[in-house]
């Protein structure tokens, strides 16, 4: 099959605007979450769309517009696209879509009756309308859509993507995830559902850590097919090695105790990738800081890469900037990506006090520098798993 | 409701169209609402606001006629009578 590589990346988080801002602030140890949430505080609507552009993006969809704007700059784009458009897909994942646009219309048929409701409502709300503007924007015209898998749609997107460049579907697709839900509907949910940390601290794998902190933002990825982003000169960030992807058939919103549909997608992420446990060397952690999903990620681990389990360092991005929901798999990816490539790993911030119960090694509170041996790959998985017991992996090497 | 006055169905078209991001100095009665990047979705919005400013009810075939802000002015005002 067609080899896929990653030729540019875009992120913003509640971090910065911009994917070096990710990757460097949170190896610097700083943490975007306030007052109990990730927010984007940067990112200014005006800096980057007009007055018609912003009212035409729900903010999850104008999140990813921005993201893949400089991932597409990254690539060597921004000049034009150097494949046939109509080879060219947008494949964007989203957990809700556009909920603020929901919860608006919903306030003015409540108050004003149907005839309120906005012609805008439903292009806005949509929850391909991320995949949409992206392909708009750009002038793609390959295969769009979204994916809609809960926590899980950031790494399904790019791993649909790399199956649409392997099976020749299209020459390169900007995957990736995007998630604007901090609203006082979606709050308020997963308070009900008591996926949230009454305390408002993210710290993945810590004893106290007692549910996720919920955050917004948005990271596309540039995925090429390998041959032709090499015949255009083109630089590659990193190959995608690997995607796997299972279910756990279990229950909504808990997996089992034992992580074995997350082992499973473990697993066959790497079978796809053709590399052993023990060419692992990091470990994006899906990580949320919930007390089952780290239980249960610590053993699908185990089981997954057995003794190499205890060796690897694994880290949670959600430490630095809480849980994105459908973009975290996306952010993720692209974090592991910068990691290997840096040659540093970020810290899984806030874990102080480890749960004896979870043994391995979260690399916590301060980053670490990636040691390769002479002949070690920056080989690295990124672990994404959604409420709907959705698990989705994806295997990346810098080469 | 009182029929209103051809200024104060400019001033809600107006205030429209710069709401929907048409630049304010471009507006005229012969500006066409193509050039000012008016679309169809701006029109179903801007019917919406009719109606609710003035009782008027304006179908999608009756925007369709529109060319120029000055139409729908003259179109308003005409069913507004």
């Amino acid at each position: 099959m067609n080899e896929v590589v990653v030729t540019g990346v875009g992120a913003v988080t509640p971090l910065g605007v911009g994917a070096a801002l990710l990757h460097e602030r949170w190896a610097a140890g700083i943490c975007g979450i306030k007052d109990g949430e990730g927010r984007c505080d940067e990112f200014e609507v005006t800096d980057h769309f007009s007055v018609k552009e912003a009212r035409r993006a729900d903010r999850f969809a104008q999140l990813v517009l921005v993201a893949s704007k400089e991932a597409l700059a990254d690539a060597g784009w921004a000049d034009g696209l150097p494949h046939d458009p109509r080879r060219i897909g947008a494949i964007i994942g989203t957990g809700i879509g556009g909920i603020g646009t929901i919860e608006a219309n919903d306030h003015k048929l409540l108050e004003g009756g149907p005839k309120r409701v906005s012609p805008l409502a439903v292009p806005l709300m949509m929850g391909n309308a991320g995949a949409a503007a992206v392909s708009m924007r750009h002038g793609l015209k390959g295969p769009s859509y979204g994916v809609v898998s809960a926590c899980a749609a950031g790494t399904h997107a790019i791993g649909s993507a790399m199956r649409a460049i392997q099976c020749g579907d299209a020459t390169a697709v900007v995957a990736g995830g995007t998630e604007a839900a901090l609203t006082p509907l979606s709050r308020a949910a997963f308070v009900a559902v008591e996926a949230l940390s009454p305390t408002g601290i993210s710290r993945p794998f810590d004893l106290r850590r007692d549910g996720f902190v919920m955050g917004e933002g948005a990271a596309a990825l540039v995925l090429e097919d390998g041959a032709a982003a090499r015949a255009r000169g083109a630089r590659i960030l990193a190959v995608l090695r690997g995607y796997g992807a299972t279910s756990d058939a279990f229950h909504i919103t808990a997996p089992p105790a034992d992580g074995e549909g997350a082992a499973a997608a473990i697993t066959r992420a790497l079978e796809d990738a053709e590399v052993s446990a023990e060419e692992i060397v990091y470990v994006n952690a899906h990580g949320t800081s919930t007390p089952i999903n780290d239980r249960a990620e610590t053993a699908a681990l185990k089981t997954a890469l057995g003794e190499h389990a205890a060796k690897v360092p694994i880290s949670s991005t959600k430490s630095a900037i809480g849980h994105l929901l459908g973009a975290a798999g996306a952010v993720e990816a692209v974090a592991t990506i910068l990691a290997l490539r840096a040659r540093v790993l970020p810290p899984t911030l806030g874990l102080e006090q480890p749960d004896p119960e979870l043994d391995l090694d979260y690399v916590p509170l301060v980053a670490r520098a990636l040691e390769l041996g002479k002949d070690q790959r920056a080989i690295a998985i990124s672990n994404s798993f959604g409420f709907g017991g959705h698990n989705a992996v994806v295997c990346l090497e810098v080469t | 409701m009182a029929e209103p006055s051809n200024e104060q169905i400019e001033q809600v078209i107006t205030y429209a169209l710069v709401t929907f991001g048409a630049e304010a100095s471009a507006i005229s009665r012969d500006a066409e609402l193509e050039a000012l990047d008016i679309d169809s979705l701006d029109l179903a919005e801007l019917s919406q606001i009719i109606e609710e400013q003035f009782g008027v009810e304006l179908t999608s075939n009756d925007v369709a006629e529109i060319k120029t802000v000055g139409d729908a002015i003259d179109l308003v005002a005409a069913r507004a009578k």
